[in-house]
């Protein structure tokens, strides 16, 4: 794992060399300003407790943008040929490209401080469901930015990799409301995999074991899968 | 130093390698010659570990390509055909992680790098992104990061692609100084440079290899098909014997010319040009031209690689009749 840390800090900054870091960040702010303006219009309660709901899916819809490039660039450009014959493991490169995808992301999230900065300076807001909803975005990032990274992956094409992406991501979003539509055994299902339902006590202010499992193990799951794609695409 | 046994690689249907068997000495600079699709990108694909045969055998610095494949990518340099960079990096930031990846110790590095971009002569577009280089520069940034952790083991696919001709002869030097202490496998379509650089050629023809010649002071295999042209002044007759008379020469054809001048063409068993002009001399004649022809890598490439394509030109035409 000696070679993660040059391939973390090769991604990390790929991301602020690209003119798509600064169009995510301005999409991040500008959409999470937009809701919290309207959040505070209509609850007046200083928290951001409701606010969470609509980042989680402004970034659902920002992670192909940040994770379609992993991969399919390298297969584009044809550098994934000289990474794959340095010395580096299948494990180094895809826990590399993960970190530094996922750093980047953190990145993202600190601008939006801001409005937790407001929020002080406005009312008196309850720190703790803050820090806890950081969290668990956090967390929900490294399950976004493994599902980006595995259809990244899988092509060279980048445009597709970021459809296939937000559909699954879409899906996962979606798949909630099956739980409204029937009570047939699959609906608990649905609603255990279902992406709200995961971030409903982080956003109470609850850290819970069950959505660290959630996340985590889509993240790990994904990341298995990446190293085993990456290991396959040798054998064509 | 590097050794291939019985290695084959298909692409679904497409045999592209196929059994192919060859050994590099260490301090050797082999030259891997052959038209396009013969397989030798695809030979070197597998030699650097970038993907496996599906059937043979091969080692690089003694470690097998497929159970120690790290073992041998430490011990490799490798410059791919596309030389693939990344274009939003600097060049001496590109460097640096290369270096990084390749794992040489830290205090190292920084010599390292300095040292490769010196002898690849980018030092001057240090600070330059990648993507704003002309293709010469990328080149040879690309040939800095394969040099960049000295590696034992250099597998070159066709380095001096899109350089011009000042950029070759400097890479060609570069290749050149690297003899003894490396061990090179180089693929290019200059023939004349695989003459003057390297010490053995391999020609691959699809898939498989068709000739093995000794290059530098070992020609002499070269020499089996080699002609040599000779215009002398002199007595037609004795200057024919004496020709004759040098091992390994004999003339084939003879004329006398008007003018006086004595036209030969000799064959050869191997290298006797010295032998046959001190032979003219001594034969009272006054030597006006000496030339060999027929010898070069050249002829050789095209011999090879056509008589096969007729060979398979043949078979394609037969098979619809005897079906």
């Amino acid at each position: 794992m000696r070679k993660v840390p040059p391939l973390l800090q090769r991604e990390l900054s790929a991301y602020f060399y690209s003119p798509i870091a600064y169009v995510v960040l301005v999409v991040l702010l500008a959409g999470t300003g937009f809701f919290f303006n309207a959040v505070i219009e209509w609850t007046r309660e200083a928290s951001i407790r409701h606010l969470l709901g609509y980042m989680q899916f402004i970034i659902l819809l920002l992670t192909p943008l940040i994770s379609m490039r992993l991969f399919s660039e390298e297969y584009r450009q044809g550098t994934i040929e000289t990474l794959m014959t340095d010395p580096v493991s299948d494990w180094e490169v895809v826990l590399g490209k993960f970190l530094g995808a996922w750093t980047f992301y953190l990145f993202l999230l600190i601008p939006t401080f801001g409005f937790v900065f407001l929020l002080k300076q406005l009312g008196d807001p309850e720190m703790g469901p803050i820090w806890s909803g950081y969290i668990g975005l956090a967390l929900m990032g490294t399950m976004f930015m493994a599902i980006g990274m595995f259809f990244s992956a899988t092509t060279k094409n980048q445009i597709i990799a970021a459809i296939l992406t937000i559909v699954s991501l879409l899906t996962l979003q979606l798949i909630g409301f099956a739980t409204k539509l029937t009570d047939r055994w699959y609906a608990s299902v649905c609603k255990y995999l279902s992406l709200q339902e995961h971030m409903e006590s982080f956003e109470k202010g609850i850290i819970d074991s069950r959505d660290l499992v959630y996340y985590l193990s889509f993240a790990a799951l994904f990341i298995f899968l990446t190293v085993r794609l990456v290991e396959g695409r040798k054998w064509k | 130093m590097i050794e291939v046994e019985g290695l084959t690689k298909h692409y679904g249907n497409v045999l592209a390698v196929n059994n192919v068997s060859f050994r590099v000495e260490p301090g050797e600079i082999l030259g891997f010659l052959g038209p396009n699709g013969a397989g030798k990108s695809t030979t070197m694909k597998i030699l650097t570990c970038f993907m496996p045969a599906n059937s043979g055998r091969a080692t690089v610095a003694g470690f097998d390509v497929f159970t120690q494949s790290r073992k041998v990518r430490e011990q490799v340099g490798y410059l791919p055909e596309s030389v693939p960079l990344y274009t939003d990096m600097k060049v001496e930031e590109y460097l640096n992680y290369r270096v990084r990846l390749k794992g040489v110790p830290r205090s190292e590095r920084k010599g390292r790098v300095g040292e490769a971009m010196e002898r690849c002569m980018v030092t001057d577009r240090r600070n330059k992104l990648i993507g704003t280089l002309s293709k010469g520069y990328r080149q040879r940034v690309g040939l800095a990061s394969t040099l960049v952790h000295n590696p034992p083991v250099l597998v070159l696919d066709e380095p001096t692609i899109g350089l011009d001709p000042n950029q070759i002869r400097q890479v060609r030097d570069l290749i050149r100084n690297l003899r003894g202490d490396h061990t090179v496998l180089l693929s290019t379509h200059i023939l004349p440079e695989v003459e003057v650089v390297c010490t053995r050629a391999l020609i691959i023809n699809r898939g498989q290899v068709a000739a093995n010649v000794p290059l530098g002071e070992n020609r002499e295999s070269l020499y089996t098909d080699a002609r040599l042209r000779i215009e002398a002044r002199g007595e037609a007759e004795s200057l024919r014997r004496a020709i004759d008379a040098v091992p390994g020469a004999s003339v084939e054809t003879a004329n006398s010319e008007l003018d006086g001048v004595q036209r030969f063409l000799v064959r050869m068993a191997h290298d006797t040009r010295e032998a046959v002009s001190s032979a003219v001399i001594r034969a009272g004649g006054t030597l006006r031209e000496l030339r060999m022809e027929g010898n070069t890598l050249e002829d050789l490439f095209v011999k090879i690689t056509t008589a096969e394509k007729e060979e398979s030109a043949h078979a394609e035409s037969a098979a619809p009749a005897a079906a």
